[in-house]
């Protein structure tokens, strides 16, 4: 135990080592950086069809307690392993509710089933009390510090296991195994991609509205192990992840203009995106992490710029006397969807990647602002400016225009990583108007607040953790 | 620039005043119409020096000191032109004061395209004084987007007074 600690605060005087050589810098205490999970029991995957048919939000699915096949001491838990496994399942059970299409029970209220019962679960039980399916898991404190956590999803009317997987977690990282178990039930019931296992960078606002303070943060999907990133004695805004989750490219007023700086994660450094001494914005990362986007406004003419990630020379991809800004890749990396308002007003485009083939797909009335391309590739999440600010979806050539919202002022839509899920800010009007985090699902029916610490707005939703 | 030239800039600045009233939002202070073009009021007497902030603003005028936009618009009108004049002929007079003008949008556009539309103002206002002779290396321009509202209510006499460039003496 006298090991451990040593090493923990080894470990946290590091970062503070790393900020006191840059001193003009707005950075807080630099995050951890990411852990691994190693998938242990891929085992048979998917077996068996799913007897269910109806209404997800109908679905009976019972989560019970993990079990722990002895009481353990972890660093994850004051209370052992026996504590942990009924926080494992209940982030499950809060991760399937949240997103608005399953009624899960458990753990509270639930029996809790013994070890040996995890991969021979007791069907008539959770038959009798209405389960349609039963996510049954497990932790144990390995040898070396480590924990394994095991999560298994069965058909309790077929008597028969849908899912199992189990990852090895250092302690830190033991609510990433409740998101890959959520994911894995999410993923075999609705056939979708899994999307819990991710995080979110966002702007965290406090202060009054001609004052406010504005700061960097992070979060993990469901809100937990929130840090800030930056102190607020700079306004800092629009973060986006790499797609790694090594950087952070923000803005940040930080020398008293507003330029877009990439935050490095592992060295606690952070640099220009570009050395200019014009004002830069709307960073974005491509899929594959190799370039940043990044407008810039010359003359105060703004317009889109490619850079490699590793620094380098920019390409100029778009010219012309409008205001080009903002810029989301295509997933497969081919092309960029931007705003700009060189027809007289905020309208949505679509060009190559390298620039080319410049033209306009919104032409839906009103005016269309912060494309956002969704990582399935199918549609385009933009705010709908037509009196009041609304999230739309529409095609990648312009159809079909949905609105999914109906707030006074929503705005900045990001993609959960599989492209069922948009959030956005919501700001309220008058002289209080605070910002608050919102999602919603394709549908437009499962609309929902985040809780966050404090007024919050530019969510930027990274990819599924690697 | 010699001097006769600025005067008879500011001179038809002034004969434009008169018809310009579409953006003065009820809210505002009255416009300058009774110190036309506002010009140099010689009866101020600023407590603090030339290069402060309160000498630029005693000297042209309060409401010289920012000039005001239409909805997504960024053309300096005849209003906004006789304010610059104010500020061009200040400026003039003092050659070594070098100073910033902040763009800004209201809260009715998103938050990175009024960042780009507040950069766009503010060279707006920032190439007018350039026409009238003002080097260009003595204005900074700077873009807060609709990060710093004046005016906090969410109507339109209140975003009329948010769409600003305003001119500062920093040092």
């Amino acid at each position: 135990m006298k090991k451990t600690l040593a090493a923990v605060i080894a470990f946290a005087a590091a970062p503070l080592l790393a900020q006191s050589q840059n001193p003009n810098q707005d950075l807080g205490e630099k995050p951890p950086t990411e852990g691994v999970v190693v998938e242990t029991d891929d085992g048979e995957g998917l077996s068996g069809s799913v007897s269910f048919e109806g209404s997800l939000e109908d679905l009976g699915i019972a989560i019970p307690a993990f079990a722990t096949d002895r009481e353990a001491a972890t660093p994850a838990s004051a209370g052992g392993t026996g504590a942990l496994g009924v926080e494992l399942a209940r982030i499950v059970s809060n991760n399937l509710r949240n997103n608005g299409l399953f009624k899960p029970s458990g753990p509270d209220g639930l029996p809790r089933p013994a070890y040996a019962e995890i991969t021979a679960p007791n069907y008539p039980t959770w038959g009798a009390r209405g389960a349609d399916m039963l996510v049954q898991g497990y932790v144990r404190a390995q040898g070396n510090g480590q924990l394994a956590v095991g999560c298994y999803l069965y058909d309790t009317k077929l008597n028969t296991q849908l899912a199992r997987q189990g990852w090895l977690v250092a302690p830190g990282d033991w609510r990433r195994a409740a998101h890959k178990c959520a994911d894995l039930v999410f993923s075999r019931l609705t056939g979708e991609s899994p999307f819990f296992d991710s995080r979110i960078a966002y702007i965290a606002e406090t202060g009054p509205k001609n004052a406010r303070i504005k700061r960097l943060a992070i979060m993990d999907s469901d809100g937990a192990n929130h840090r800030f990133i930056t102190s607020g004695r700079a306004t800092a805004l629009t973060p986006r992840y790499s797609p790694d989750y090594k950087k952070l490219s923000y803005l940040s007023y930080v020398d008293g203009n507003p330029r877009i700086y990439v935050y490095d994660i592992g060295t606690g450094r952070q640099t220009l995106v570009t050395q200019s001494h014009n004002p830069t914005f709307a960073p974005r990362w491509s899929p594959d992490g190799r370039y940043l986007l990044y407008s810039m406004a010359v003359a105060g003419n703004t317009d889109i710029y490619r850079v490699p990630a590793t620094g380098g020379e920019s390409t100029r991809l778009t010219s012309g006397p409008g205001i080009d800004i903002g810029g989301s890749y295509s997933p497969d990396g081919s092309r960029i969807v931007f705003e700009s308002d060189r027809s007289g007003s905020q309208q949505c485009y679509v060009m190559n990647a390298d620039g080319s083939n410049q033209r306009r797909i919104s032409f839906g009335g009103g005016r269309c602002a912060t494309p956002e391309w969704s990582p399935r590739g199918d549609q385009i999440a933009f705010t709908r400016i037509a009196g009041d600010f609304n999230i739309a979806v529409m095609s990648p050539t312009g159809q079909n225009v949905r609105v999914l919202t109906r707030g006074w002022q929503d705005e900045a839509p990001t993609w959960a990583p599989n492209g069922r899920i948009i959030q956005f800010f919501r700001s309220s009007r008058g002289a209080r108007g605070e910002a608050q985090l919102w999602q919603v699902d394709l549908t437009g029916r499962n609309e929902r607040r985040l809780n966050t610490p404090v007024g919050a707005s530019d969510p930027a939703w990274g990819p599924i953790l690697p | 620039m010699s001097t006769s030239k600025l005067t008879l800039m500011v001179a038809a600045g002034t004969l434009a005043l008169g018809a310009c009233s579409k953006k003065a939002p009820e809210q505002l202070p009255p416009a300058p119409q009774e110190t036309p073009a506002a010009g140099i009021d010689q009866s101020a007497t600023p407590a603090s020096g030339p290069g402060t902030q309160e000498h630029f603003a005693t000297t042209v005028g309060a409401s010289n000191t920012i000039v005001y936009f239409d909805t997504d618009q960024f053309d300096i009108d005849s209003e906004d032109a006789g304010k610059l004049q104010a500020q061009g002929q200040y400026f003039s007079q003092y050659p070594n004061i070098t100073f910033t003008i902040e763009g800004h949008a209201d809260e009715r556009g998103t938050r990175e395209y009024n960042l780009a539309l507040g950069e766009r103002r503010a060279n707006a206002a920032k190439n007018y004084l350039v026409s009238l002779g003002i080097p260009a290396d003595r204005i900074r321009t700077l873009s807060y987007g609709k990060e710093r509202p004046v005016a906090l209510g969410s109507d339109e006499g209140s975003w009329a007074q948010n769409r600003r460039a305003a001119t500062v003496v920093i040092n």
